[in-house]
């Protein structure tokens, strides 16, 4: 078990140092001379030189990586081209605004995928159980740019009833717990959660139905046990593999609220990324990337472990 | 011989079928293809889609670009624009027939190449096993590290707008899974008994994977590939939304969605067209991939 724990620790850290690689390597598929993309293009020549020293780009590409990630291990994430500071803070803070975003829509979505998706495991193979199967299908092919989109013209154009941009009143981006603030968050939450809710769903009833099939739930009614101890025994079952796609879907949802931020204003990572590619600011574009890839690799890592607590079998795989 | 087959036994079920004189493989495929109302209906709007789609120019009332600001946002139902315009006064309805060209190929084409890219490595993966598969597999689990559309947004935002660097992109994001899907399959079917016995018989590497793997590992990998196809949809759209696909004046639907946005006040229902065609054309490609995926009995 602790074997198989460090195991799984220290095999991030080769996976971590391959996504930084892919991330340095992004502003280098960028066409032409990565210099080009990261100066203006009225920029007088001493100042290419510069800046083309600075980023180390005379150098060549391993030892450009190199002196990258010295750079990101200290906590240097590059500088905005456009902004001209550093890129870090404006990445803490847009990641804050992602995660509150991400957590509540993948909450909504995980709440509804197991309710949704238990009561079809358990009622499978009735109407009841294609009908939520087919909205699940549903949900899973939403557009959610255009779900959103959707939800804006009915709750903020034709009903009036919640805010159809930003994070808070007056365009303010801190973020506090309270009725001002939750009003902006309610629109795009639900946008982001209907895909995992698909998801989930499309996992739970699968797994309930197998679960209750089994042998041992056949065993555990035979014995008399009431409906409350045996719906125990199909949670705890089925508890491992539903996590696994929760935290999954979570990790995708930070990654992938790019669209849903867009279309609400939402000022987070997506934001970020959408404003740095409109301005070829490949410096934030990078560093945007790399946060959000790391912390996919560190959710899946938590996951992983969380899983062997509560199933020892994994480990012995 | 029962009506399930797991993929492992697809090839003995047909052979034993052909032997017997019973129902082919296909043939039962085909007969609970057809038993499947929700998959021929969707399969059945995914055709007429394609043939608007192909026949746009000999359909559309008006060029995709063709407009006129005097007559702009017009609502839906405007005798000579049946389904309304755009914010620049263009048929909206020609443009949504046009738009699906690009919508279609821009979502479809990175799911045939990653099939055929990522089908084939993770085939040689599997068959080859040891350092090669270790190799392939390690480097697969790096693009696993990042969120599909994260990737695609990445890379198509570092190599700029157009078609071209979109479906790269996209067809990036969507070789890896298809690596991880063609390897396990293609491993459990090496280590089967048929596949050794042919080992045993002295059958070289060629034939054995002409013969024995691909017949039994290309029906899962296919049927993966079309589940893809629906998400690939909606993230080629979704790169066209975010100004990283097609660029204006052609019409995409997700770029048309993006552009109408400034029409949510005045045409809310023009502006939810583009969309509409975007999830439908999703959810037919899920409810068709799921329907083969029931018919053909695959577990993948």
């Amino acid at each position: 078990m602790l074997f198989y724990i460090v195991r799984r620790v220290v095999y991030v850290i080769p996976i971590a140092l391959a996504v930084s690689l892919v991330c340095f390597l992004l502003v280098h598929i960028a066409p032409g001379d990565p210099i080009d993309a990261m100066v203006q293009p009225d920029t007088p020549q001493e100042v290419i030189d510069r800046v083309r020293s600075e980023y180390g780009l005379d150098r060549p590409l391993p030892v450009q990586f190199g002196l990258w990630l010295a750079k990101l291990v200290q906590g240097d994430f590059g500088t905005s081209l456009i902004k001209g500071r550093p890129v870090l803070p404006d990445l803490v803070s847009a990641s804050g605004a992602t995660f509150v975003l991400a957590c509540t829509g993948g909450l909504l979505g995980v709440l509804a995928g197991c309710i949704l998706g238990g009561i079809a495991g358990v009622y499978r193979e009735s109407w009841l159980d294609r009908v939520l199967l087919g909205t699940a299908v549903a949900g899973v092919s939403v557009p959610h740019y255009w779900l959103g989109m959707v939800m804006v013209i009915i709750f903020s154009v034709n009903l009036n009833l919640l805010p159809a941009m930003g994070s808070g009143p007056g365009g303010s981006t801190a973020w506090a717990w309270d009725w001002a603030h939750l009003r902006y968050l309610i629109l795009p939450s639900v946008t982001l959660a209907v895909i995992p809710a698909g998801i989930v769903t499309r996992t739970v009833r699968g797994l309930v139905s197998d679960i209750i099939s089994q042998d041992y739930i056949t065993t555990l009614r035979g014995k008399g046990l009431r409906r409350a101890g045996i719906v125990r025994h199909v949670v705890l079952n089925a508890a491992p593999t539903v996590l696994a796609v929760v935290g999954l879907q979570l990790a995708n949802l930070m990654g992938g609220s790019i669209l849903v931020e867009t279309v609400f204003a939402w000022p987070g990572t997506g934001m970020m990324l959408n404003t740095a590619i409109f301005q070829r600011d490949l410096p934030v574009l990078q560093a945007t990337t790399l946060l959000l890839a790391l912390f996919f690799v560190v959710l899946n890592l938590v996951v992983d472990l969380i899983q062997t607590a509560i199933d020892p079998r994994i480990s012995r795989r | 011989m029962s009506t399930t087959f797991a993929p492992e036994v697809l090839g003995a079920a047909k052979a034993a079928a052909r032997a017997g004189g019973q129902d082919t493989y296909w043939r039962g495929v085909g007969r609970r293809l057809l038993r499947d109302r929700v998959t021929l209906v969707c399969g059945a709007i995914l055709v007429v889609m394609a043939l608007l789609i192909v026949l746009a120019p000999l359909i559309a009332p008006y060029g995709p670009t063709d407009g006129s600001i005097a007559r702009r946002l017009k609502p839906i139902g405007t005798p000579g624009y049946l389904l309304g315009t755009d914010e620049l006064g263009r048929d909206m309805l020609s443009r949504l027939l046009y738009g699906g060209r690009f919508s279609w190929f821009v979502g479809i084409t990175p799911v045939v190449l990653a099939f055929f890219i990522g089908g084939t490595i993770g085939i040689i993966a599997g068959f080859a096993g040891g350092k090669t598969n270790m190799a392939i597999m390690r480097v697969t689990d790096v693009f696993y590290a990042f969120p599909s559309v994260l990737l695609a947004v990445a890379v198509s935002g570092s190599l700029g707008a157009g078609i071209l660097n979109a479906i790269m992109s996209l067809t990036i994001v969507f070789i890896p899974p298809i690596i991880r899907v063609a390897e396990s399959v293609t491993t459990g079917v090496r280590n089967l008994d048929y596949a050794e016995a042919a080992r045993a018989t002295g059958a070289g590497a060629r034939s054995i994977v002409l013969v024995h793997v691909l017949p039994n590992v290309l029906g899962p990998i296919f049927i993966y590939a079309t589940s893809l196809v629906g998400v690939s949809m909606i993230i080629a759209s979704g790169l066209s939304f975010l100004g990283l696909g097609i660029k204006p004046p052609d019409p995409e639907w997700g770029l048309m969605l993006n552009t109408l946005r400034t029409a949510i006040y005045s045409q809310p229902m023009i502006a939810t067209l583009p969309g509409i065609c975007i999830f439908l054309t999703s959810v037919c490609f899920n409810f068709v991939s799921d329907g083969l995926r029931t018919a053909m009995d695959v577990r993948a």
